[in-house]
Parts: C-alpha cells; structure tokens; sequence
C-alpha cells in the first residue's frame, strides 16, 4: 500500500523561490543577527538557505500564513515540539549506531532508533487527527501521514519493536566479581544488600542526613570487559538476542523520505514562532501583513526592529514603536533629525519588514501592508576600506551605482547617512541625483540623511522627523512623526534649555 | 533511638537559633560569667550551656523532667562522666580512620571504612550496654529510666550480633555479587549488590542444588584498563549500599552527638554548682508556678538570698549578698536608692535566676519561686554607643522599639536606669507611657530608676500591683546591699559616692 502524495509544507508548488545573497544587506538591516538567533540550536535543519529564499508571490505567502496560523494553536506547536524532540533522539542514536562497534550494542540503538521514530510519527499522527486544521499544507500533510501510518510497512514495524522490547526488558542477570575472576549467571531472586543495611540500622535514623550516592558518567561505549559479559548475557538469553538480529535486517530502511524532509522544513516556521513568542509574552505586538505584489501604498503601525526588541527582551516598555505609511504617488521617505534619535532603526525596520514579509513570517507591528519585492538593497556608511585605495566618498559612490544598476522598479532601497563624510553641498548635490533616480526606478526606499533639503524634493519623497521630548531636548523619543524637515527647531529647544534663546538673551541682556 | 535527656518528648535541636534578645540578655546579665563557668574551658560545653540556659522552658512538668535529671546527676557524677566519655570517644572514632576526611568518595572506598568505623560502633554500644547494666537501678528520674531502658532494648545482645555480621561480610572476602539489567544500547544497567547468602561447607560440596547455568572469564592481572572496569562495575553496585552504610553512620554519630550534647548541659550544671558551692554560696531547685501570668494577681516571685551568681563568680573572696524579696501579686517593681547599693545587682539576680529555671536549672538563692516567663528582656542604660550613628536616646528608644516588637503578655522586662539618657523631666514621660501601656498589657516589669519624677508619682497612685523597692543605706552612709520595701526619695546619694571619689583624691593631690 501507497501513501498519499505530498509536497512541501514550505512551498504550495515546487520551486516556489531561488535562493539569494545579499551579504551586505543582512549585515546593514541586522537581519543576519536575527535569523542567527532564530535558527540557533537549530544547525542539523540548515535554515539558512530557506532564509536566503524570499517569494514573491502572494499565494506563496499565503500559504506559509496558513501553517504559521495552524501552528500558532497550542496543540499543533506543542505536537511539533514532541516531534522533532523525538526525531533529533532518533538521530543521535543513529549516530551512535555508526560508531559504536559491537554488534549488540548497534542493533540496540538501532532499535531504539526506531522506537522513537515510531512513537514521534504516531503522536503526530493523532496529533492532526484530532485538531482542527486551516492550511493546506497541513491537511494534505495529515492525509499523507494517515495513509502512511496505516501501511504496512509502519504496523510491521511497530510490532516488531514491541516484541523485541519486551523480550529484552525480561533480561535480568547477575555478575560476581572477585578479584579478576568473573562470573556471568542468570538472576535468581537474590536480595538487595544496601536495603538490608538499612533495615539494621533504621534504628537510628532519626533527622535526615548526608546523601552518598555518586553519580556516575554514563558512557555509550563498553569496554571489552563488558562486553565480554554481554557476550555471555546474549548466550544465557538466546531467545531475546536472536530477535534483536533479525529486526537490524528486516527494518534496515525503516525511514520514510517525506516525513524526513518534513521534519526539517517544518522547523523554518517554528523556529521563528519561538524566536518571537518571548517579545509576544513582553507584551511585543506582531502581525499577519496584507502583501502585494504591485501595490506600494505601503504601512506599518505600531512596528519595531526586530534584531534591536530582541535584545531589549525582557523590557517591552523600551522598545519604541513607529508607524509609516506612503499613500499615492508617495514612495521615499526621508529621514532627519537630531542624532541618535532613532532614524537608523527606523531605516532597519523598514528594510526588516519586508524582507520578513516576503518569508511568509508575521511582522513586528498591530497592522501592515507590504510590498513583496524582487530584491532588498542597503547603502549603509561604511568604515573607510584601506584596502581599496579609494576616498570613503568615492567609494560610496561606486556602491550606489552598482545598486542602481540592479535595482528595478520593485526593489526596496534603504539608503542610511549615505555620502555623510562630504559636505553639504556635495552631500545636497549627490542626494538630489541619487533620489531622482530612485525616484524615476519607482522603487520604495528610505533616504535617512542629515540634508534637510532632500526631504522634499519631490511628490514621492515624505519627510520623517526623529523627535526629541518638548522640554528636555537631550532626551529623545526614538519616535519619528511626519512632518517638514526643520533642523532649527531642534537647536532652538536645545538653546532654550540654557537660556540662550534670542527672547532669553534680551531679558537676560535687559536687566 | 532517642536520647530524650533534655525534653521528655524531643531532642535539643544544636543548630538552632538562640532568642534575638540572645545578644542583649548576654552582655546585659553578664552570661559569659555563668557560662564560662559551666563549660570549664571547653568550647563545646560552652555552646551546650548557652543553648540550655535559653531553653526557656514554661510547662513546669518539663521544667521538673530536667530539675530530676540534674538531681540524679548530682547523685552519681561518675556514672554521667562515663557515658559522657563513652560518647565522645565514638564521636571521635573516625578520626581514627585513614583517610576518613575526604567526604566525597568511591563508594568502595566509602563501604571499607564505614566497615571499620561500624567495628568502633559496636564496641561503644558494648561500653553504653555496660553501663546501663550496672547502674541503670540507682537512677531515679523519669529522663534516664527511659534513657538507660531503651539502651538495653536496643541494644540487646540479639541486635549487637547482627550488626557484628555485617561487619563480617561487609569485607566482601568472597567477592561481590552484582545484580543488573540491560540499558540503553544493551550496556549493563542497574547494578545492585546482592547479599551472597553464606554458604555451609556441607552446601559447598552438595553443590547446592540445582546446577545455575554460569560463565565464567578472568581479567589479565596485569590488564589495568579490565581491572579498572570490573572495579567500576563493583562502584555502580555498590552504590545503594554506600549511601545506607554512609548514612547509618551518619546517624549512629549523631545518636552519640546528642547524648554528648545533652549530657554536656547537666556536666556543666555540675561544673557551676561546683564552683558555687566551693564558695560557700547555697544553691536550690527553685519552685517554679505557671503559667505565665498575664495580670497582677497571678504574678508570683518570692526568694530568700537571692543573689547574683556572676557577681558570686567573679568576687575573690567576699560573699555575694543575697536579697529577700517577696512580691507576689505585684507586675511592677520599682527600684530607686543609692547608688552602688546593688540596685543593679538585685535586677540581673532575678534575671538570672528567672533564666535558670527556666532551663530547669537551680538557682543562686536560699530558696526562689516565681512565674514562669513567656520571655525575658533587657533594657539597661548603656555605655556610649561606639559606633556614634545615633544620639543615646534615639539608640535607647530603638533598642524599645525592637523590643516592644518582640514582646508579650507573660514575659519578663528588666529596666536598668532606662530613658536617664535625656532629662528627668522628658525622661520621665516617656518611661511613664512606656509603662503604663507595657503593664497594661500583661507584662511585668522591674525597673532601676533614679528618676523621682516617675517613681514618685508612681507612688503617689497607691497602686497595689507596684512594689517599690530601695537600696538601703545605714545612717553612717554605709551601703549593705541590700533592697528593702521603700518609698522612693527625692535625693540620691550621689554625694556620698562624689565624696568618696573625689574627696579622697583631693587629699591626696595635696599631700
């Protein structure tokens, strides 16, 4: 009998996304330190490339929603926990298998190998029999794993390993070691020397007392010595041993494909989930964003960066929110503001989000709407390269034409103190070319910079300011509003703190 | 088995924590003397008489039980010393073991010296039974009728043999018997040391029985790494047996710990009453009466030569002088007079006796009856406090405060020239509302003044619950020491004591 076909709960057809690299891009948005801690402990399921695999279609995304949905429910998250717990057991004991080398001991952890694959595929079995399920993937998934779970192939072996367990668990046997002679017998009914001792002098035991049990490291391997002994126990339990043989033989390729490869892919979901349910539990807000793949009237509410809240964890007071949204023709938003008023993590979260959303993931923030685009670029400051030989200005500008080169009109371009290290003039002067062309790709971006100029050179850019507390300007919000780009409010606050501001200084020059 | 030499029903828990006002009482009464002179130079006597004399006990039956004991101790001082020694010398057994310092071991290793420690064991239990054998019928308190009964019952001739063969086998002269399972990947699991029934040599030649199936194999003397595996194997096994033997011992020392303990207490009641009476000062059993009492007509505290024991300790070659007081149905007495005219003295001699009996000692008096306390306190006038956080009536009113926290209706309070700290007049006041609420409240009090504003007043109330009481000062001057019923005088006599002070000074600076 044949199970029922199935896919991959990661794609709702084959070849659903290529793999990609954008090494700088991760580093800059800090996705890299995100998807490192998501896949942390993780390493056997290679995560990586599926993180590297963004789509770009909406049913693509939807699909993964689904599952991530189906998963959310206690009972399916905590049956994959149980499963992949029991099949990442299976495989050390394989392990085990390969490099221990007396055949007892292979055969036993061969068995117990299978016995935990077993146990692992029938709980998910009942499992997704028994909750109700909204995905796709998952309802196909649990049609196959029925249909493999009635099969022969499964019911044969599920007997065979509780005959061979049972007839091994009944071995009891006794060692008497004296000096270097050894005898192995048959157990008969002999006492418990320790408990005797006890019994002798319970007379005594009145307050509790020290514990001297030691504890012993359990190692997999024996020595020959112990083997030896179980050489004799296998000649005084033929019966159990010669069983123990022929399940080694008959179930060699017990391992279905499907279920293998569902164990690992099945991880890139919960992974994420178990990434982000601590900044839940903090009170973290995250969302299922409605995608498109033509539309950039784009927003986010109450969103966050990522890689930053999971550091701040367990304190969500402290992690700002911010919204944005780009409404018609809207495409670049700007950003200014004082330093160290939150303008990198807003171009972070910008980038963060819809690179998550075009994985299929929930997004940081109460609602979004994203655009699914084709690639997501970065032109971050960097520190100057000696290697290259090149001034840092140049070498930005080498950076931003081999983006615009690639970019097309549905990339995202997160431009962060681009050409900084000139001057204003310059910086005004490259800033205004550069968003043109961005302007003319059509693409979304985000131009942070300290040119004030730039933020409203056109109908596609909208000005974000980075905003500081009214009556203590050297405290910031971390919160960006839109509003004209205004770099003299910003010195006015802070000279009126001091009493330097024109009004201040004719009082304070009146009297 | 229980040493129940202390309590008719529990044992004196030695780690226990002393009362706070442990510290108080202390330094305030001058403990160290009386406990200095129990213990006779040795530390852990000292600690037993301190955690005695702070027993506290109220029910008088259990105040009986010890008073019984001490009396058969002082009956036969021999017999007490014997077993005393009998215990230290177990106690100390295994440090005659090699190696015995290393808490944490082989279980082998563990197993060979409780073996050794056991044989000690043994011959103390012989040495206790010995005792009791001869001397059990010349004592008659409850406490070692018990005692002496339970030692022959439990330690019967039937049971010291068991204890001898365990001895015997616990050598393991034919070898160890192991009992196991199979584990994880068939290694031997669950290794317990079985009891090798010993065999008759009849048994031996017949063969015994049915013919078990064995195998038999021998190690390689010379083979380290086989050796070392079969030692190990013996280690697992004897595990359980190492905890029970290791914790037998554990209880068997601490039976002889806490015979040692509380027969240290009753060596050094023996020690005290020694030195007292080498000073020809008397000592009685005092009569105590209960309960606590929580208002004036119950109150009782009657004595004749009542006397401070520590003052006793301390004089060279003087007599203590011992005060006649009767104040039944009185809940506060009121000191006043001269100064140095044993004010002082009379309140830590009623401290200390109240102490005394309720550790069912005897006290320093001719004859001494009073309530039992629910607690003593103190709150003497003390010297400047060296730490100088705070101003002497904010350390005075502190240390109230803490006590007030603390105490009940029942207990006892001891007031030393309390409040003389800050002027009569604020002193007064605050001593006076203090008392009022205190006594009200069910507490008694005695209280050293010199402040007429309060004494006087006090006594101008009439109140028959308030004894007062004033040093006597012969008409010549003279002080006796002794306190005799009196109203309180608007003058010290501060005068005479400046005479003697600064009068004779003053002749001799002009000579």
């Amino acid at each position: 009998m044949t199970a029922a076909a199935f896919g991959s709960i990661l794609f709702d057809h084959p070849s659903g996304a290529g793999e990609r690299d954008d090494p700088s891009m991760f580093g800059d948005l800090n996705l890299d330190q995100v998807f490192a801690a998501v896949a942390a402990g993780r390493d056997e399921y290679e995560l990586m490339p599926v993180f590297r695999s963004p789509l770009r279609e909406v049913r693509a995304v939807e699909y993964r929603h689904e599952i991530l949905r189906d998963l959310e429910g206690t009972a399916l998250s905590g049956a994959m926990t149980q499963f992949a717990d029991g099949m990442r057991e299976m495989r050390a004991h394989l392990v085990r298998v390969s490099k221990l080398r007396n055949r007892y001991q292979k055969e036993r952890w061969f068995l117990d190998a299978a016995r935990v694959y077993c146990q692992a595929v029938a709980a998910l079995a009942d499992t997704l029999a028994a909750v109700e399920l909204g995905s796709r993937g998952f309802i196909a998934f649990r049609q196959y794993l029925a249909s493999y779970t009635r099969s022969a192939g499964f019911t044969g072996l599920t007997a065979d390993l509780a005959r061979v367990t049972g007839l091994l668990g009944e071995v009891r046997y006794c060692v008497n070691i004296r000096g270097n002679q050894v005898k192995v017998t048959r157990y008969e009914g002999e006492s418990d020397y320790g408990a005797q001792v006890q019994q002798t002098f319970a007379k005594f035991a009145e307050n509790p007392v020290k514990d001297y049990r030691v504890d012993f490291r359990d190692w997999p391997d024996m020595h020959y010595v112990e083997e030896r002994i179980l050489g004799f126990v296998a000649r005084l339990f033929p019966d159990a041993f010669r069983a123990l043989d022929e399940f080694r033989t008959r179930h060699a390729r017990y391992l279905d494909k499907t279920i293998w490869a569902f164990d690992r892919e099945v991880q890139f979901y919960v992974a994420y989930l178990n990434f982000i349910a601590p900044m839940k539990a903090a009170g973290l807000e995250f969302c299922y964003p409605a995608v498109s793949a033509d539309a950039k009237q784009i927003k986010a509410i109450g969103s966050f960066d990522l890689a930053l809240a999971a550091k701040l964890m367990p304190r969500a007071d402290v992690v700002v929110r911010n919204d944005f949204y780009l409404a018609g023709p809207e495409r670049i938003v700007v950003v200014s503001g004082p330093n160290h008023g939150g303008k990198t993590t807003f171009a972070r979260m910008f980038g963060q989000l819809h690179y998550l959303a075009s994985l299929g993931f929930p997004v940081p923030g109460r609602e979004a709407s994203l655009f699914l685009p084709d690639r997501v670029f970065t032109h971050f400051e960097r520190e100057e390269d000696l290697t290259t030989l090149r001034g840092k200005f140049e070498d930005e500008l080498l950076r931003i034409r081999d983006v615009l080169d690639q970019a097309t009109r549905d990339s995202v371009l997160i431009m962060n103190e681009s050409f900084a290290s000139t001057t204003l003039r310059d910086a005004l002067f490259v800033g205004e070319r550069v968003l043109d062309q961005m302007t003319a790709l059509g693409l979304l971006g985000v131009y942070v910079t300290f040119v004030d100029e730039l933020a409203s050179l056109n109908e596609a850019c909208v000005s974000m300011v980075a905003t500081v507390v009214a009556d203590n300007p050297a405290e910031r919000t971390y919160e960006l509003v839109r509003k004209a780009a205004d770099g003299l409010a910003y010195a006015a606050a802070i000279a009126g703190k001091y009493g330097l501001t024109y009004r201040q200084l004719k009082d304070r020059l009146a009297s | 088995m229980k040493v129940f030499l202390m309590y008719p029903d529990r044992d004196l828990r030695l780690g226990q924590d002393l009362p706070p006002n442990e510290a108080d009482l202390t330094s305030d009464l001058e403990l160290n003397v009386l406990l200095r002179a129990m213990a006779n130079a040795d530390k852990f006597l000292f600690s037993v008489a301190r955690l005695g004399l702070h027993s506290g006990l109220t029910h008088l039956e259990e105040i009986a039980y010890r008073q019984h004991v001490l009396a058969d101790c002082i009956a036969r001082p021999g017999v007490v010393d014997d077993l005393y020694d009998i215990a230290i010398e177990a106690i100390s057994a295994e440090r005659k073991i090699p190696g015995w310092i290393l808490f944490r071991d082989s279980p082998e290793s563990i197993v060979h010296r409780t073996q050794q420690l056991l044989k000690l064991y043994v011959d103390a239990f012989r040495r206790l039974r010995g005792v009791a054998d001869a001397h059990a019928a010349g004592f008659r308190s409850q406490g070692f009728t018990r005692f002496f009964a339970m030692i022959a019952k439990e330690l019967s001739d039937e049971y010291l043999a068991e204890v001898d063969a365990h001895v015997g086998e616990l050598a393991f002269r034919r070898g160890t018997l192991l009992s196991a399972e199979l584990g994880e990947g068939n290694k031997g699991t669950g290794y317990v040391v079985q009891r090798q029934p010993e065999q008759s040599w009849r048994e031996r030649i017949a063969g015994r029985g049915r013919n078990k199936s064995a195998y038999t194999f021998t190690v390689a003397e010379r083979d380290e790494a086989g050796m070392r595996t079969l030692s190990e194997l013996t280690s697992r096994g004897l595990v359980g047996t190492a905890s029970a033997l290791g914790q037998s011992a554990d209880h068997i020392r601490s039976f002889f710990e806490m015979l040692r303990a509380e027969l240290g207490f009753y060596l050094g009641c023996l020690n005290l009453r020694e030195r007292l009476i080498a000073k020809g000062q008397p000592v009685c059993f005092p009569d105590p009466v209960g309960p606590a009492p929580a208002s004036a007509e119950h109150t009782r505290l009657s004595a004749r030569g009542l006397y401070d024991a520590c003052l006793a300790l301390s004089l060279d070659e003087r007599a203590a002088v011992g005060n006649d007081v009767t104040a039944d149905g009185r809940q506060l007495i009121m000191i006043t007079g001269a100064n140095h005219g044993g004010k002082s003295t009379f309140l830590r001699s009623v401290g200390l006796a109240q102490l005394m009996m309720q550790a069912g000692m005897f006290v320093a008096a001719e004859s001494f009856s009073a309530s039992v306390s629910s607690g003593i306190f103190t709150h003497f006038k003390r010297e400047e406090d060296a730490t100088m956080e705070k101003g002497k009536l904010d350390e005075e009113l502190d240390r109230m405060s803490a006590i007030v926290g603390q105490i009940k209706a029942g207990c006892l309070l001891l007031c030393n020239e309390s409040f003389a700290s800050t002027n009569e007049r604020e002193g007064s006041e605050i001593a006076r509302q203090i008392l009022r609420a205190l006594t009200e409240a069910g507490i008694r009090i005695i209280f050293v003044t010199h402040m007429y504003d309060l004494a006087g007043r006090q006594y101008a109330t009439h109140d028959p619950a308030v004894l007062f009481l004033r040093a006597e000062r012969r008409p010549d001057g003279q002080r006796t020491f002794r306190l005799l019923p009196g109203e309180p005088l608007p003058t010290s006599y501060g005068e005479d004591l400046y005479q003697q002070v600064f009068g004779s000074a003053r002749t001799q600076a002009r000579v």
